[in-house]
């Protein structure tokens, strides 16, 4: 099993100091975006991650990548743990490892023509001597992700999103990586050029054998793309599984909300649909909640909610996880000790 | 049948831009009725935006031309004086855009907003008006409503503000909510609580809603009637089931193929590909010959196709007070 | 139905239109401006003035005709002559070359070392920041010219050193704006993309941050150049800045002032050439904010008429 595993994290923490005004700099408490992270992404599959704004999954995919530096925890990539890299593993992550980011007008140094933008991994890792080199690589760069090479000359700002958002994949890619993390990469576009980068990133992804981290808050897309299906919540996975078993059984509260809210294109079944409607706002991330962190929003919510932290066990299908005391209390008490764990 | 809300017919929107002349609305007509929501739905560029932002005078007159007429309860929006027109926007029409920051002064505490709002047309004491303005807030969900009065807009999380939005919108009962992607930047949670919200005061006032939005999926659930608009021409419209179950525009059935669906199983656990509608929207300055939609369109199922833009026409059986309309040459063949 | 990588190609290749550099867009753009693209024009005149003041001169500098001295306007001198019978057009033309060889000297030594410092201390932020950014404070705190003539006093009069005291204080100008300009870049998403492939930090900083953020410099370099050429007058005036008997054209204003109810071209020619040249600047960094706005350049160049 762990030969299958390409990246695995471990009690994964982002914990951002917040500053305080005027003298009182220090002390003002943290933000807890990324807060004790599991996870394992296996070698040539699509892990969809998915949370509403402010659930830490885009934290979560920059430290995975060492984009943010994590405040606790490991990060194994490939048999090395990436918190400890410097130097040339540090560069060498930087190529085994790409990102896709959101909003493909941002993301694209406006002053630079297309084949500067692709060429850049080339030139920062050495990976092709010479200039015709590298206009060849980027040529079949731009034709991998579906894009004329002759554009190569041409500034960004004669391109639409989708096209950009397809320059954005090439660069990714130029380094020949193993693992691509997608960040709301099809968040900005129009519906009818979503479907066209989604196509492409399953067809690179089967084509080349990635390994894909696809954030989004879209769970139809999500959905769509991926082989397994992590739900993240204040921080924390709540729950994980083949994306039909997420997707059609959700075994956590959080998630069975978040899937009834996701509008469908059918009106008769629209109609039919029982929302689950969750009432009031996610709490802060500087203000998580003791115990289950869901518990201020959970229609289901009963006494071990309040001072146990649930952790993930295996329900529904198999390889499904939720960390939901529904199904059993287990976890750590939020207020004793640790070794002392009550199990009414 | 009861007079409708609104009534849009022939509208057109001409914008000056450096590269020429965009036309961005040609030739729009719809009805909204009492308590309907109508849906107008469409990619970025097809004219959705302008369309309700030109009835309500919003275009800088200076790059924009206005033509047609647009009814709002037997009034012309289109021809009305300024000082009128501004009087009509509170009580006749509300409106909520995508970000709620830009109709929110951020200097100014949500109390104040809502008060000088209601104040600007009824004739009521500030004390009463603050009272209203709370009464309004807790509709609209937002918890302590008397509280969130002293609160300023960055105090409130998005999905508040846009409550706050709505219920600046609603203060003066009007007949009319224009909602402009007014979910687009929530979360899917805080989307389904709004738009219950709106459905249950809309069944409450009877307010007749145009919903503007991109996302299907939202139409399927608040829509009564949609229109697919495209390079700013209504190419298909009908009842929600007609549009959605049955789509006879080639333009909306790539719209819908292109969905990532929930609902949809794998097949022996495969995924299929999404259809996609290849290519881009084209600009408004540089609108095709013909069918707007035929270098696109995987059809082009008639010798017309590139010559000769399409009217609106009734297709198939559908009821004549509800007709679902397509402007294409190619209805056979539909799904 | 499934799709092809094909079309959507095919749809790239169609809505394109031929690339231009981005240079010759940015001239474009000037060009379209009337007032700036008419001091750019009056700016080269001077330039080359500049450049070719012995051979446009009709006599030296220094050729003494006490004969034909204070002679007003005419057809033998266009300017009229000096208290020493000296053409006053020729040595206008000279001066040239002196004020705007301090002036670029200046703003060249304030631009090089100014921008290094404010692109790291808006980079890296931190105690760079904090360190270099108070220094700056430091150098800003001084009244300009009392910090020229304090550097003009340890260095000694004459046209280098008074480039070199003009440079050092505005050192901090262009700190200060390379640092805003820095700061803005430094949280762009193409900066961060730079660094997910394994781009150094000086590659982000020299390939994508600087430029990006060199538009507030180039103007301001503009118009810090219009203050030096009129600091390196004030200096001159004062003594401290060119040494006669050589041309500048505040020297020639300091020496003409003595003779203004006498003979008022003295003074007036000079001025009107640093009336002339400073507006010039100034007009062609207003010009150069507009072009080399992202948002001027989108509103006029590409972008056709999406949603408004």
């Amino acid at each position: 099993m762990s030969a299958d595993v390409l990246v695995s994290a471990r009690g994964l923490e982002v914990h951002f100091p917040i500053r305080g005004q005027g003298l009182r700099k220090k002390g003002a408490g943290v933000l807890r975006a990324v807060d004790g992270v599991d996870l394992d992404i296996l070698r040539g599959e699509t892990l969809g991650l998915v949370g509403e704004s402010g659930c830490g999954k885009s934290t979560l995919g920059n430290a995975l990548l060492r984009l943010i530096p994590s405040t606790g925890g490991t990060v194994d990539f490939a048999g090395t743990d990436i918190t400890k890299l410097s130097g040339r593993g540090l560069r060498e992550l930087r190529r085994r490892a790409g990102m896709v980011f959101q909003d493909p007008f941002a993301s694209l140094d406006p002053r630079r023509t297309v084949a500067q933008t692709v060429s850049e991994p080339l030139e920062v890792h050495g990976l092709r001597k010479g200039r015709q080199a590298r206009a060849e690589r980027v040529a079949e760069l731009l034709e991998l992700v579906g894009l004329d090479p002759a554009v190569a000359g041409r500034y960004p700002h004669e391109f639409s999103g989708g096209q950009r958002q397809r320059v954005g994949i090439a660069r990714a890619l130029a380094g020949e990586p193993d693992f691509l993390v997608c960040d709301e990469a099809i968040a900005s576009l129009d519906v009818s050029v979503q479907a066209q980068v989604l196509n492409l990133l399953r067809r690179l992804q089967r084509q080349l054998g990635l390994t894909l981290l696809f954030i989004s808050h879209d769970l139809s897309a999500v959905r769509h793309i991926s082989d397994r299906i992590a739900v993240m919540y204040l921080g924390r996975v709540v729950e994980i599984g083949p994306a039909e078993a997420v997707g059609t059984d959700p075994q956590m509260p959080y998630t069975q909300a978040l899937l009834s809210a996701v509008p469908l294109p059918h009106p008769a079944l629209e109609r039919k649909r029982k929302r689950i409607v969750l009432h009031g706002d996610v709490p802060s991330p500087s203000a998580v909640p003791s115990g289950c962190r869901f518990r201020t929003r959970c229609p289901y919510v009963f006494e071990p909610c309040d001072d146990v932290d649930p952790a993930l066990q295996s329900v529904g299908a198999p390889g499904q996880l939720a960390a939901c005391h529904l199904h059993g209390v287990v976890g750590t008490p939020a207020t004793e000790p640790e070794g002392v764990t009550a199990k009414p | 049948m009861t007079a409708p809300v609104l009534e849009v017919s022939d509208l057109r929107v001409r914008l000056r831009t450096p590269r020429g002349p965009a036309d961005v609305v040609n030739g729009l007509s719809y009805t909204v009725g009492p308590g309907e929501t109508v849906a107008v739905v469409g990619e970025s560029g097809s004219g959705k935006s302008v369309s309700v932002l030109a009835l309500l005078g919003l275009l800088p007159a200076r790059v924009a031309t206005v033509t047609g007429t647009a009814l709002l309860q037997g009034e012309d929006l289109l021809t009305m004086k300024p000082e009128r027109l501004r009087q009509v926007r509170g009580p006749g029409a509300g409106m909520v855009f995508q970000d709620p920051m830009t109709s929110l002064n951020p200097v100014l505490t949500v109390g104040k907003q809502l008060v000088e709002g209601i104040r600007a047309h009824q004739d009521i004491s500030k004390e009463a008006a603050r009272r209203r303005a709370a009464d309004l807030l807790g509709e609209v969900g937002l918890p302590d409503p008397d509280g969130a009065l002293d609160r300023y807009p960055h105090e409130l999380s998005g999905g508040m503000r846009q409550r706050v939005v709505i219920a600046i919108a609603l203060s003066n009962s009007p007949a009319l909510l224009i909602a402009d992607e007014a979910t687009t930047a929530l979360d899917v949670t805080v989307q389904a609580q709004i738009i219950d919200l709106v459905e249950k005061l809309q069944a409450d006032r009877g307010t007749g809603v145009i919903w503007i939005t991109h996302d299907l999926g939202v139409v399927a659930g608040i829509a009564d009637r949609v229109l697919v608009m495209y390079g700013g021409r209504c190419v298909e419209d009908g009842t929600v089931d007609d549009v959605l179950e049955h789509p006879a525009h080639p333009y909306t059935r790539g719209l819908l193929g292109a969905l990532p669906d929930l609902a949809e199983p794998a097949v022996d656990g495969v995924v299929p590909d999404l259809a996609t509608v290849p290519g881009t929207p084209p600009p408004p300055t540089d609108l095709p010959k013909g069918c707007v939609f035929w270098p696109r369109c995987p059809v082009r199922g008639d010798a017309r196709c590139e010559h000769e833009q399409p009217p609106l026409a009734v297709i198939g059986s559908s009821a004549v007070s509800l007709p679902h309309r397509a402007a294409t040459w190619c209805t056979e063949g539909s799904s | 139905m499934t799709s092809q990588p094909g079309p959507a190609a095919s749809g790239a290749r169609k809505s394109l239109r031929p690339a231009k550099p981005r240079w010759r867009e940015t001239l474009g753009l000037l060009a379209r401006n009337p007032t700036a693209a008419i001091s750019a024009v009056l700016l080269v005149g001077i330039i080359l003035v500049a450049l070719f003041d012995e051979a446009l001169a009709p006599a030296g500098p220094n050729d003494i005709d006490v004969g034909a001295r204070l002679q007003p306007p005419s057809g033998e001198h266009l300017f009229g002559t000096d208290d020493l019978g000296r053409d006053i057009f020729s040595r206008v033309i000279l001066g040239a070359a002196v004020s705007l060889r301090v002036g670029l000297l200046a703003v060249g030594i304030a631009l090089v070392i100014g921008s290094v410092i404010g692109l790291l201390a808006g980079y890296y932020g931190r105690w760079v920041d904090d360190v270099l950014m108070r220094f700056m404070d430091m150098l800003f705190a001084f009244p300009a010219v009392l910090l020229a003539i304090a550097v003009l006093a340890v260095r000694g009069p004459g046209s280098g050193n008074t480039a070199l005291a003009i440079g050092i204080v505005y050192i901090p100008i262009f700190a200060r704006v390379t640092r805003a300009s820095v700061l803005g870049v430094r949280e762009e998403v193409y900066v961060r993309a730079s660094r997910s492939v394994g781009a150094s930090d000086f590659r982000i900083l020299t390939r994508h941050v600087l430029p990006n953020a060199a538009p507030p410099i180039i103007v301001q370099a503009s118009i810090s150049l219009a203050f030096a050429v009129l600091a390196e007058a004030a200096l001159s005036f004062l003594g401290l800045g060119t040494q006669p008997p050589n041309p500048s054209w505040g020297l020639m204003l300091a020496e003409g002032r003595g003779y203004l109810d006498l003979a008022w071209w003295l003074a007036f020619f000079p001025g009107m050439a640093i009336f002339l040249t400073v507006l010039c600047f100034n007009l062609l960094g207003d010009g150069l904010r507009d072009v080399l706005d992202p948002k001027q350049r989108t509103l006029m160049g590409s972008a056709g008429g999406e949603n408004p």
